[in-house]
């Protein structure tokens, strides 16, 4: 098997390589390190990297397994962190200035159930400041590029997670996803990203942007992969008092209760949402789902195009509530106990002014405002009771369309990964551009910010290439912890669509490919 | 004048309300904290199953309707021992609402009414440098478990408010609740008054004032806000009367105008996303009615009539449970109630009375209940005299001897055997033959002359009672023969 690239290489068969002596877990890890040394340069998806700690955990494991042990079903897998989650020890600033230098510590609940299952933290990768963007240039620290056109955005707010696996600096990576943030990224570097169902996941350890819609979720090359992180990960967590009683744990027997993904989808009940096929969505990128949804016909679902408006209202309804919640989330970067702190003050106010004025980024700023206006005595039943209506609305209809439909399909974003420009992007509106640049980003999440209001599953996967050569992604729902339906449906169409694991070529020599 | 009351008080779990860190009193500065209580970036509250049965046994204990379903809210606002720039408090949907508590005044009993009881997490502590211009902050205190009390505006004088504050003092105490020390801080009160000009049906402006920080300084503040309140207005001048938040000055005896910032807090309350609904079901609910022990006001009636107590004596014994207890349990030794109560509620507390918080709280009763027991009887027996017996019982506070060892060490014990005695008298009349000669000539008072010379003679140590009757003897004897 040594002549198969690794980041070709499924985790199973990685495993089974460990198992077969093929290769050292310091082989790879060193292998994966390499690569970040030499191409990230030109990506920038990594904030940290974590060479030695990565090392020193690949030693351990091949000590372990030298012994015959087994290592977890994530055993030698290296990972890549978003920077908004925590992880002990670990410098973890939310792309920020605010919280440059933080250093948590414990470990979020995910990060502690990935390590659990054998696999090693690789380093921490870049995203837009405190997950409030869709293209990662609204990060304090760095840019990242789209490693299929390096001129192009990665996509956001998990840009730096979705192209550590893209470009094969990670087998895996976690995101974060409250409009969008893990399926976008995911379509705009051709991998697979999975937002499970609210509660699914434990949300301890991540540094909440809107608590009610904020997910964690992985990211990989494959489904299969994604699946067994998520497998890992997922269950009742005591230190977070809204992760779910009823999610279904690991089988007792071992083996995957994903195993019936590869059953096939014969009599699955697809839907095809006709708002999302309108002039809002790029020809190229319609046209590629929608062939997808045409192939998932041919491999015996019964596919069905109907109407669900909820994501134009739905998109507004989230900006209100994802402001709200996080304005007072964000309250707590202060200046007091960590983080940035201002050297320019007098008394208590200009302390916690000076501080979060220079710490906090444009875009975060923004939102705060938004936020606290929207919570405000003037504008609390205008805007946020409203659009707590809405959602609750959009929730009944999402319900309802679950009842006919087992899943659902729509584009993962309306448009193709465009240039990095980051003024432009980043803009609010000026005279003579129809909309600012602030808003068309907004528009990003047009298909997914709804799910996050229902709090349903939803994943991403490459369902094609546009005539340029960047991946188009598509988006699959379904209803409350029905990631099962999820996965049997996409890895049936990652198999028949036949362009998993492509990897892109990036300048510069690969070294494994 | 029309008082309503707001109070916190501190509720008596082991753990904060939403971490599991030690929710104790005078540990070192920020050594109970966690990621949780302290908002590192990341966690999330996970409410203490105690504070809800706490706060839900204040409802029972105050008579308020339990809601099946409550919940959290965050309240908005920077301040630097507030740790998320929220709290998190109960604003929309409090757990209990709509009870009372009972007083006596001089018109008889009047029922002060409680609006709401709702549950949230207090801040932490700022305190200020001694040798530096700086703030220190202690966070231990951020996150114990709070629950607010707020009256409806029944009360009408400052006596009624002091009377409202013993009662719930004595109620909370006596059900585990809190330990409602104003002086530690577990409970904490401001106080709403508006005065009103007799026949005006409208109330008056309502003026807020903090900094409250024993019983009598709620007194003295009310009324010494009633008097700038009616000055302003028999002068004209209620305009200047304005609705606003004082701080009561206790060094100067006076309310003064707080600070006022430019714009009112706008806290922005909404739900809290990151905590279920609160729900009590009726079967929690009778669970924990069952653990409620009988309330000051039962016991008061218990008292009165089972151990025939006055109302008055009942309700001093009553104040508190522990102190209630002890009585019992002196009680249970085989002392005669009227006995016990007599010794508690005069010389126990005169005692006690050096190291009680203003408020009336008991510090520890260093006296051992069965030791006590003992010394009433040894009392009673006449083993010592009365006076004796006080003395005994001071030691006794302050050292860890039982009243036997003191007795023999002082040399207290009375003398009461009649051989003794009559050797004594025999010694005194032979010495005061010329007041025999009074007596046997009809001058009765002269006893009391004589049985001072008793006394002096046995050095206190005759029992008066039993060397009176003696005394009286042998002089009947004399004037018989």
């Amino acid at each position: 098997m040594r002549h198969l690239p690794i980041g070709h290489m499924t985790i199973d068969e990685i495993k089974k390589c460990y198992i077969n002596k093929e290769f050292s877990v310091k082989e790879i890890i060193s292998g994966y390190l390499q690569r970040i040394d030499s191409l990230d340069g030109c990506v920038g998806a990594f904030i940290t990297v974590c060479d030695d700690t990565a090392l020193k955990a690949a030693g351990e494991l091949d000590e372990r397994l030298a012994l015959g042990e087994d290592i977890g079903p994530l055993g030698g897998i290296p990972v890549a962190i978003k920077d908004n989650i925590c992880t002990r020890g670990i410098e973890t600033t939310c792309a920020s200035k605010v919280l440059a230098g933080y250093i948590p510590p414990y470990d979020a609940t995910a990060v502690k159930r990935l390590k659990e299952a054998g696999a090693i933290i690789i380093g921490k990768t870049n995203m837009d400041e405190f997950a409030m963007g869709s293209s990662t240039e609204n990060s304090a620290v760095k840019l990242t590029r789209n490693p299929w056109d390096l001129k192009k955005v990665p996509g956001g707010s998990s840009g730096g997670s979705a192209a550590a696996v893209a470009a094969g600096f990670a087998q895996l990576s976690l995101g974060t996803d409250t409009g969008g943030s893990i399926r976008q990224p995911a379509s705009f570097c051709g991998v697979v990203g999975l937002k499970p169902t609210y509660g699914a996941i434990s949300r301890y350890g991540l540094i909440a942007f809107a608590s009610s819609l904020d997910h964690i979720g992985p990211m990989a090359r494959n489904i299969k992969d994604c699946a067994a992180a998520f497998e890992v990960m997922r269950g009742y967590d005591t230190h977070d008092s809204t992760s779910a009683h009823n999610v279904p744990s690991s089988g007792s027997s071992g083996a995957s209760c994903f195993s019936d993904m590869e059953e096939g989808i014969k009599g699955l009940r697809v839907g095809v949402p006709e708002e999302c096929f309108g002039t809002a969505t790029d020809n190229e990128v319609a046209d590629a789902v929608l062939a997808s949804a045409k192939l998932l016909e041919k491999l015996g679902a019964k596919v069905e195009k109907f109407s669900l408006p909820v994501f134009d209202p739905g998109l507004s309804a989230y900006q209100i509530i994802s402001s709200a919640e996080a304005s007072s989330n964000l309250s707590r970067y202060d200046g007091i106990r960590y983080g940035y702190r201002t050297d320019d003050f007098r008394d208590i106010d200009e302390l916690m002014t000076g501080t979060r004025t220079e710490g906090f980024g444009r875009e975060v700023k923004r939102r705060i405002m938004l936020g606290t206006y929207v919570l405000s005595s003037n504008g609390y039943d205008a805007y946020y009771m409203k659009a707590l209506q809405r959602s609750r609305k959009i929730r009944d209809l999402f319900e309802n369309a679950f009842r006919s439909y087992d899943i659902l399909i729509t584009p993962a974003s309306p448009v193709l990964p465009y240039d990095i420009r980051k003024e432009e992007n980043t803009s609010p509106a000026s005279e003579g551009s129809a909309a600012s640049g602030q808003q068309r980003q907004a528009r990003s999440d047009i298909y997914t910010a709804a799910m996050n209001l229902a709090g349903l599953p939803a994943l991403s996967m490459q369902c094609g290439f546009s005539k340029t050569g960047l991946p188009i992604g598509l988006q699959l729902a379904a209803g409350h912890f029905a990631e099962d339906k999820l996965f049997r449906a996409a890895f049936s169409l990652e198999l028949e669509l036949g362009i998993a694991g492509r990897m892109p070529l990036l300048k510069g020599a690969d070294q494994y490919v | 004048m029309i008082i309503g009351l707001e109070i916190h008080a501190e509720l008596n779990t082991k753990s904060k309300i939403f971490c599991s860190c030690p929710a104790e009193f005078g540990a070192e500065p920020n050594k109970n904290t966690c990621p949780v209580c302290l908002g590192l970036p990341g966690t999330l509250p996970v409410l203490n199953k105690e504070a809800v049965r706490l706060a839900v046994k204040a409802g029972l204990a105050l008579n308020c309707r339990i809601n099946a379903s409550s919940r959290f809210d965050r309240k908005n606002y920077f301040y630097p021992d507030l740790p998320k720039g929220y709290q998190i408090t109960q604003y929309y949907s409090p757990i209990c609402e709509n009870g009372f508590i009972d007083i006596e005044t001089a018109q008889g009993a009047k029922k002060i009414h409680i609006s709401r009881i709702h549950m949230e997490e207090d801040a932490g502590k700022l305190i200020h440098a001694e040798d530096e211009p700086a703030t220190l902050i202690d966070y231990n205190r951020a996150g114990i478990p709070l629950i607010e009390i707020v009256t409806e505006p029944d009360m009408n004088t400052s006596d009624e408010a002091a009377a409202f504050l013993k009662a719930l003092k004595s109620i909370l105490e006596y059900a585990g609740i809190s330990d409602c020390r104003m002086e530690q801080g577990s409970l904490r009160c401001d106080v709403n008054v508006s005065v009103r000009e007799p026949g005006n049906r409208k109330f008056g402006t309502k003026v807020e004032i903090k900094n409250l920080n024993s019983f009598r300084d709620v007194q003295k503040a009310i009324e010494w806000e009633q008097r700038r309140q009616e000055a302003l207005l028999m002068t004209g001048r209620s305009g200047e009367i304005i609705r606003e938040t004082r701080r009561w000055d206790a060094f100067k005896g006076e309310t003064l105008p707080m600070r006022t910032k430019e714009d009112t807090d706008d806290y922005r309350y909404f739900p809290e996303p990151d905590l279920p609904l609160v729900i009590v079901d009726n079967e929690l609910i009778r669970s924990i009615s069952d653990e409620l022990p009988e309330l000051p006001r039962q016991k008061i009636e218990r008292f009165a009539k089972d151990y025939m107590l006055s109302r008055y004596d009942a309700g001093i014994l009553a104040r508190s449970r522990h102190l209630a207890d002890f009585f019992e349990e002196v009680v249970s030794f085989g002392v005669q109630p009227k006995e016990a109560a007599n010794w508690i509620t005069v010389e126990l507390l005169r005692l006690m009375k050096n190291n009680t918080d203003t408020d009336g709280s008991m510090a520890e009763i260093t006296i051992n209940s069965k030791d006590l027991a003992e010394l009433i009887k040894m009392v009673i027996e006449g083993k010592i005299s009365r006076q004796a017996g006080k003395e005994v019982l001071s030691d006794l506070a302050a050292s860890g001897r039982t009243p036997g060892q003191i007795i023999e060490e002082r040399g207290l014990a009375q003398i009461s055997g009649e051989e003794e005695l009559n050797e004594i008298i025999k010694c005194v009349l032979a010495e005061n033959a010329d007041a025999v000669m009074e007596y046997k000539n009809g001058n009765m008072k002269i006893n009391s002359f004589l049985m001072g010379c008793i006394m002096k003679a046995s050095k206190g140590k005759a029992n008066p009672n039993k060397a009176k009757e003696l005394l009286e003897k042998a002089l009947t004897y004399l004037r018989l023969f």
